[in-house]
């Protein structure tokens, strides 16, 4: 299955992302083993230097990371008729479940990427670079974990096998072919409804108290966790509810296809929006236990209260996507209208 | 706090300062982009048409097989295969290739029925009785024969027929029709030597296409000599090709691709002494690093999106315009009468999602190094 357009962008993709990631790290242990802002040799400067290079590199890797998630669904999308029984995104991960691994690998990434930018920005805001030592061993647990996405990556491509014709002189209709499951098993809709407008108030809530009130340590940490936890009950309800509003299928529980043109590419701000306002609170949250240090405490104040806005508002952003079929779709999931 | 506008006016002066330089570096970059925009345009409009034509096809064609070759399937198959629940109508199809010295061309030999009716005709009708026929466009040009024209087609003493075409097909049909001659039955039958009771195939509609594969395991418990063939199994097969095609010959391009990278790093690296001065000049008036890296950010980006576009307008215009002339022979296949094809235009995100990642990064990656030395020069040591 290699030599698919799509599988090719992001084996490529991967593979430059990944040697960029490590040059980074060679970088970064250099910086880790000689770093010592006192001096002021020309190997510190040098240093110093090099942690632009690095950060520089870091953005485009996060960059590409994000679109590779998404160009990641859209292949899995594209290959789906390749395999009996396979209706879309679902299906293509089915068919070698490997590709489930990668696709949570990716979710993951995507977050440990953006905590350490955030990490990166609060750094660069202060004078003495306080957490330079920090970041680059962070760095250096990162890339193992990308390289390990790579290869699970290629292993789900290279392990996809279409079901086609494959001579023309053999039988080629195979009585044992199997067919892979084609839909994911979803909660019940009105618990999940429930839950997730529970779990959303509670954590809007939390996170708009946050704004005023940013020294609320306990509070901080408490909503950093509930971003994640808010971004699981999200998932689940995407397939739950959300989905059958947007395909008006009672049975559809993909969370893919909203990715697709036929709802009008809906996906992206849906995803897009969930994916940022958790980060967003999460790094807030992250930011936290360095305002200990002296010379960050005003830097994580000003970007606490950046950040806190910014989840707030794609938090919402996001409760009004997810909502907007609930209330303006003529479908209804359960009950007479 | 610079204005982002400013930077970005301020990145496109300088890029339009040394013209010539960035000018190389975007043709190279816009022509790369162009032959695997190209490649990627070009199967997806194959795949297209293809997928297209095999919607009409029908749910099963079932082969008969003799030592795992393809066989004459007998006809009176069809009542037996009436009989299974869920078969909707089975009908016989006689068809064969012919392969002629004169053009050393292969044609295709069908016999008419009445499923046919929905192909368009440019003019003329099928053939009705023996003697007659209906010519593809190609099959026209090759022999260089129009309506009332006969047409000769012999395999030896004994099989010789004369045709007179009553019917051309339009060259709309090209992709299906192009090397088709359609005669009666009884002319084929003839022509071909075929037995009485027998035909090449059958095709069989499936009234519920959930049944399809279930049907299909049942035609092959009772004819365990028989291949059926799926309409679905045909579709992933033609989809996994036109992959894999398109594929193999983006990889062929994969060394362009690297020779692309050395080039923008060997470009990004050679900084004169003038670029430098300049930005030595930037920070002496108090940039920071971030900033001047924040400046060659927006000069990569002008580049490289300034060259996306144009490559994919390059594209667009080759395979849509010139029916890809370059490429066309790689991705099709070969054939002495091969139809003349127009792909439909059409892009997809999907493409362009996946053309970003085979172009945009490469570069990305090759300008990033040598973009930070630049970006940490001293403005000492530089305008000393």
């Amino acid at each position: 299955m290699i030599f698919h357009p799509g599988v090719l962008g992001l084996v490529t993709g991967s593979l430059i992302v990944l040697v960029m990631a490590f040059f980074s790290v060679v970088l970064g242990i250099r910086i880790i083993i000689g770093w010592d802002i006192t001096k002021s040799t020309a190997g510190q400067l040098s240093l110093e230097r090099q942690t632009y290079l690095v950060s520089t590199v870091m953005n485009y890797v996060m960059g590409f990371q994000i679109l590779s998630l998404f160009l990641f669904v859209y292949t899995a999308d594209d290959i789906h008729q390749l395999f009996v029984g396979a209706m879309c995104t679902t299906g293509s991960l089915n068919a070698n479940p490997i590709g489930w691994t990668v696709l949570f690998a990716k979710i993951i990434i995507f977050f440990l990427c953006g905590i350490w930018l955030v990490i990166n920005k609060l750094d660069e805001m202060a004078e003495d670079y306080p957490l330079v030592r920090f970041k680059y061993k962070y760095l250096t647990a990162l890339a193992p974990l990308m390289a390990l996405e790579a290869y699970w990556q290629l292993s789900y491509f290279l392990g996809l096998k279409a079901n086609v014709i494959t001579s023309c002189c053999s039988s080629l209709f195979s009585d044992e072919g199997v067919t892979v499951a084609s839909s994911l098993a979803a909660l019940p809709v009105d618990v999940m409804m429930y839950i997730f407008y529970a779990a959303a108030a509670l954590e809007t809530a939390m996170l708009a108290l946050l704004i005023r009130k940013s020294a609320w340590r306990i509070l901080r940490y408490i909503s950093g966790v509930g971003a994640l936890v808010f971004f699981l009950i999200a998932l689940a309800s995407i397939i739950s509810f959300v989905s059958i509003y947007y395909y008006e299928t009672p049975v559809h529980h993909c969370p893919f296809d909203i990715l697709q043109g036929q709802y009008m590419f809906v996906g992206y701000p849906l995803y897009g929006s969930l994916f940022g306002g958790v980060l967003f609170a999460a790094g807030a949250a992250v930011a936290e236990p360095f305002r200990k240090i002296n010379s960050l405490k005003t830097a994580v104040d000003q970007m606490q209260r950046k950040w806190t806005k910014l989840a707030v508002l794609l938090i919402i952003i996001f409760i009004i996507i997810s909502t907007w079929p609930l209330v303006f779709s003529t479908f209804k999931a359960y009950g007479q209208n | 706090m610079r204005g982002h506008g400013r930077v970005i006016e301020y990145a496109l002066s300088t890029l339009a300062r040394r013209k010539f330089k960035n000018f190389s570096v975007a043709a190279v970059f816009s022509f790369l982009i162009a032959v695997l925009s190209s490649i990627l345009f070009l199967t997806h409009a194959y795949k297209t048409e293809t997928l297209k034509l095999l919607e009409d096809s029908p749910e099963i064609i079932l082969q008969n097989m003799s030592g795992g070759r393809h066989e004459l399937i007998p006809v009176e198959y069809i009542t037996t295969l009436s009989g299974i629940a869920g078969v909707g109508k089975a009908s016989p199809r006689y068809w064969g290739y012919y392969y002629d010295s004169l053009t050393s061309a292969n044609y295709t030999l069908m016999a008419y029925d009445e499923n046919m009716q929905d192909i368009k005709l440019l003019q003329g009708r099928m053939p009705a009785s023996e003697g007659e026929c209906a010519v593809g466009k190609g099959v026209a040009d090759i022999r260089q024969v129009g309506m009332k024209d006969d047409i000769f087609l012999t395999l030896g003493t004994e099989q010789n027929v004369t045709l007179k075409i009553v019917g051309l097909f339009s060259a709309n049909s090209a992709i299906l029709t192009n090397d088709l001659i359609i005669l009666t039955k009884d002319s084929l039958i003839k022509f071909f030597n075929m037995p009485a009771d027998m035909a090449t195939d059958i095709t069989i509609e499936v009234n519920n296409p959930s049944e399809v594969s279930t049907v299909a395991r049942k035609i092959r418990r009772t004819f365990p000599n028989s291949r059926p063939i799926l309409k679905n199994e045909l579709i992933r097969t033609y989809d996994n090709i036109f992959n894999w095609r398109g594929g193999i010959v983006l990889t062929m391009f994969f060394g362009a691709i690297a020779a692309f990278m050395i080039f923008v790093w060997d470009k990004a690296t050679g900084i004169n002494a003038e670029e430098r001065q300049e930005i030595g000049i930037l920070k002496a008036i108090g940039w920071e690093t971030a900033d001047v890296l924040y400046l060659k950010f927006w000069e990569g980006a002008a580049v490289s999106l300034s060259s996306f576009f144009t490559g994919l307008i390059l594209a667009y215009v080759h395979v849509f315009y010139f029916n890809a002339q370059f490429l066309a022979p790689v991705l099709k296949g070969w054939s002495v009468l091969f139809p003349k094809f127009e792909p439909m235009p059409y892009i997809d995100i999907y493409q362009i999602f996946v053309l970003f990642f085979l172009t945009v990064l490469p570069y990305v990656a090759a300008s990033v190094v040598p973009s930070w030395k630049a970006a940490i020069s001293d403005p000492d040591s530089v305008m000393r």
